[in-house]
């Protein structure tokens, strides 16, 4: 029962971080929310691990592995987000300009 | 075989490594590994009668990850193989700049990606090496550091980003459901009502990551945007990547998922591609435009492995003849691709842009780099002798075979479209003019025009590449995904 | 009661990602975030998964908050409007609701858990996450170390040509009396303790090379914050060896397994053998420790730059 509840508000997760991805234009909230996505999938993912009574090993390490390679694209993502606003004066991608 | 797996997965990785170390020996690093790799794929196709498994570190699925080659593993680690060594050749980057400093690493650790996501069986891992894949891709597109690059990078990083959170969701419910990320437990799985949901979120976020048509605004600007030799790996060979997890999924691990609605989609969005990547093509002034919207149109001919392989058994007597096909319009395009971009850089360092204007004359100042466009445009086109011929005479013939001849209206109407936007350049090319352009030597044009030969020695010369292609071909391509 | 709990804290977890989402201005939003990262990291704690709980904690929260934080220090404030907000509440909702069936609608339990309780201790850990991590899925671990290379190649690759070859991030300047040169001095080594246990005892314990090396990474940020010491430069063939020193053992164990292979039986690519698994995944979580730590430190501190 407890399991679930985390689980459903991992899904919720996921939801509220597509929204703000799809709906924000500023490039860095777009990346704050794509971490949202990934520890929802996450927490997703370890709540359905953990339905047996004995936490799934397997999803842990799944987890900590995307956790890296999330925080990986992050930091890239951050940069490029960084080099463009030097080089154009810009936070957001040239469709998204008011 | 248990050395020459490992080598095709590590060597990449170790020359990435060793390029990271010592900047300036970039292009000697990079040669090297082209060495080893071509010498492990030969022992490997010669020896390649049936598939080959390797359980790394011992450790068997479901418990450890798989390694496995079959035939099209085989032909997709060749065309990387191939284009990586064309593009490595030809790459200019020297000394410990910047630029150099990070292109020979990126390049190589992007080779990695490609041949870990051949070589690979299993769910999860198949999303590290897209995410390795994607970040040194999104790199090197934003390599020049111009801000259109820079744009550019972020919007195909937005997507790739997109792409690779839905792939990574469908994972997981699929290891939620199954206790299995193998690809080879999924067939015999025990079905739940999940798994057309975790499938359905596994394929958008493949296609997001191919850019099939309407997924495909981040494609032309990131690889027009980039270096040539990056543009050349960015298009001839990162697409394939998803578009293969594709094929394994839908015809390996869950054929019996397939239903008419979905292949007729695919085959849809595939035609509309085509359609629109080759109009747009016809629009653009500038060669590498051309070049990367024509990319967006030949990935739309991938997708009709969906409904000319997916209906299969006696409705499509040549469903294997259009699955055999479409991997061997991969496998041209990819050639011919390479070979077109490197040209677009010889003449954009040549003539200091890349108007079509700006080629008039390029006949006779780059005799060869013409010679090799050319070459690549007859199989772009679909042209007899090239490879491009010979899949789209695959997937055409199974289109009327199977009674479905609108099948056969993209690629005929592609064709057409392929022939008007490639006339132009060559056209210019051609144009009885004194050209404008700095000499070229004569080495840098052999290494497209060695890449435009390949893409014609695969029509001229079919037979061992469909007779490796036959070697564990899943058998839902004969008998149809439903 | 607990299940009471588990509500209050999803609800908690709920609202903070709702603030980070629509915040109204963007440093809200980030601080928005690193709250929920931490209220993450206690739901992990939930679910029995301490290994993840300190991964998020440290990764998802920390050093992806100080990363936000760091880069809005840089951004001018500027107007923040987002699009339309219809089709994104859509496919938002559409794909929670999705989700949230797909969970209630999932088999019992189908997990792999007691495989790899079997499995583990001939593998040379105890802790099975560290076992799934180091040895069943070791080319996973392996890949995701080279991912996080590549982002530091991109990262350093997006440097302006003129500040090539300095080091990492903006040039500091730190009064030798402040606070942070204060806590500079006293946190490093309490911190190098903690990272360096976290990495010793993760063969038995939670704890592992990722999150030890976050810790290392977060100490030697603050240490070049501070002013304490240089970082060196990005072109420094030290700096370089340090980078790929975790992922280089790592190949080249993997690799020899390969070799021997060839004429012993049980020998693989990526096998350690049995009778050293567990010192030898020990060094190999030493080296990764250390070599996720100065990429982490360094991703975080982003390109060279020669100007503020």
């Amino acid at each position: 029962m407890n399991v679930t509840v985390l689980g459903l508000c991992g899904a919720l997760l996921v939801g509220i971080g597509v929204f703000a991805f799809l709906w924000q234009r500023h490039l860095l909230r777009r990346v704050l929310a794509f971490n949202v996505i990934g520890s929802g999938i996450f927490l997703y993912l370890g709540a359905a691990g953990a339905r047996g009574g004995a936490a799934d090993p397997v999803p842990h390490a799944l987890i900590i592995t995307g956790i890296v390679v999330a925080l990986s694209a992050s930091a890239l993502a951050v940069a490029l987000v960084l080099a463009h606003l030097h080089a154009s004066s810009a936070t957001r991608l040239p469709e998204d300009e008011p | 075989m248990s050395l020459i797996l490992p080598l095709l997965a590590a060597v990449p990785l170790l020359g990435a490594i060793a390029a990271v170390l010592a900047p300036r020996a970039g292009k000697g690093i990079g040669l090297g590994v082209a060495i080893v790799l071509l010498a492990a794929l030969a022992v490997l196709v010669g020896g390649l009668n049936t598939p080959v498994v390797l359980p790394l570190g011992g450790w068997e699925p479901p418990l450890g990850i798989a390694l496995r080659v079959d035939g099209l593993a085989a032909a997709f680690l060749g065309l990387a193989a191939v284009v990586m060594t064309g593009v490595l050749i030809a790459a200019p980057y020297r000394g410990a700049g910047r630029e150099a400093a990070a292109f020979w690493p990126l390049a190589l650790l992007l080779w990695g990606a490609l041949n870990a996501i051949f070589l690979s069986r299993d769910l999860f891992n198949l999303y590290v090496g897209l995410e390795l894949l994607t970040l040194a891709a999104v790199a090197l597109a934003a390599l020049s550091g111009s801000a259109g690059a820079l744009a550019a990078a972020i919007r195909y990083m937005v997507f790739a980003l997109m792409g690779s959170l839905l792939f990574l969701l469908g994972v997981a419910l699929t290891y939620a459901a199954h206790g299995a990320l193998d690809l080879a437990a999924l067939p015999g799985r025990n079905p739940q009502p999940t798994d057309a949901l975790a499938a359905g979120l596994m394929t958008a976020g493949l296609l997001v990551k191919t850019a099939l048509f309407p997924f495909h605004a981040w494609l032309a600007p990131a690889h027009s945007g980039a270096p040539a030799p990056a543009s050349a790996m960015l298009s001839a060979l990162v697409p394939k990547a998803s578009f293969y997890i594709l094929l394994r999924l839908w015809f390996e691990a869950l054929p019996d998922l397939g239903r008419p609605g979905f292949l007729w989609l695919m085959g849809a969005l595939g035609t509309a591609a085509i359609l629109y990547g080759g109009v747009m093509a016809l629009r653009q002034a500038r060669l590498k435009l051309v070049i990367a919207y024509s990319t967006v149109a030949q990935i739309g001919y991938l997708f009709l492995v969906f409904p000319l392989a997916g209906g299969g058994g006696a409705a499509q007597p040549w469903a294997a003849g259009a699955w055999t096909g479409v991997v061997f319009h991969a496998l041209a395009h990819g050639l011919a691709k390479a070979a077109m971009f490197l040209c677009a850089g010889l003449w954009l360092a040549a003539a200091g842009n890349d108007r079509i204007e700006a080629l008039r004359g390029a006949a006779r100042a780059t005799p060869m780099a013409v010679f090799a466009f050319a070459l690549a445009a007859i199989s772009l086109m679909g042209l007899p002798p090239s490879g491009g011929f010979t899949a789209k005479y695959l997937m055409v013939t199974s289109a009327f075979a199977a009674g479905a001849p609108y099948w056969a209206l993209g690629p005929l109407l592609g064709g057409l479209l392929a022939a008007a936007y490639l006339y132009r350049p060559i056209a210019a090319a051609f144009a009885p003019v004194e050209p404008e352009l700095r000499p070229v030597p004569r080495g840098q044009q052999a290494v497209p025009l060695a890449l435009a030969l390949g893409a014609i020695v695969l029509g001229l010369a079919s037979a061992p590449p469909f007779d490796l292609l036959q070697i564990g071909r899943p058998e839902a391509a004969a008998r149809g995904v439903e | 009661m607990t299940l009471a709990f588990d509500l209050v804290l999803c609800a908690m977890i709920v609202g903070a990602a709702i603030c980070a989402a629509v915040a109204g201005t963007i440093f809200a939003a980030a601080v928005f975030f690193i709250v929920y990262g931490i209220f993450v990291s206690l739901a992990w704690l939930r679910l029995d998964a301490f290994d993840v709980a300190l991964a998020e904690a440290a990764m998802g929260a920390g050093l992806t908050g100080i990363l936000l934080l760091r880069a809005l220090g840089r951004m001018p404030a500027s107007e923040d409007r987002p699009g339309p907000a219809l089709a994104p509440a859509l496919a938002g909702a559409g794909l929670a609701l999705a989700l949230g069936w797909a969970f209630l609608a999932l088999p019992e339990s189908a997990g792999l858990g007691p495989v790899v309780r079997n499995a583990a201790p001939g593998a040379g850990a105890e802790n099975p996450v560290t076992a799934v991590l180091l040895a069943f899925r070791a080319w996973d671990t392996l890949l995701e170390t080279i991912v996080l290379l590549a982002a530091l190649l991109g990262v350093w690759a997006l440097s302006r040509d003129e500040a090539w070859g300095l080091p990492p991030g903006l040039p500091q300047r730190v009064r030798p009396d402040g606070v942070l040169a204060g806590f500079g001095r006293i946190l490093p080594p309490i911190g190098a303790v903690v990272g360096v246990y976290l990495v010793w005892a993760g063969t038995s314990r939670p704890g592992g090379a990722f999150q030890g090396g976050t810790v290392l990474a977060a100490v030697a940020l603050l240490v070049s914050m501070a002013g304490l010491a240089q970082a060196p430069r990005v072109t420094s063939g030290a700096l370089r060896l340090v980078l790929v020193a975790g992922p280089l053992v790592f190949l080249g164990m993997a690799f020899i397994g390969a070799v021997l292979s060839l004429w012993q039986p049980g020998a693989a690519f990526l096998a350690l053998p049995e009778a050293h698994a567990k010192s030898l995944i020990l060094g190999i979580e030493l080296m990764l420790t250390l070599s996720i730590a100065v990429t982490l430190a360094a991703l975080v501190a982003g390109p060279p730059e020669d100007r503020a």
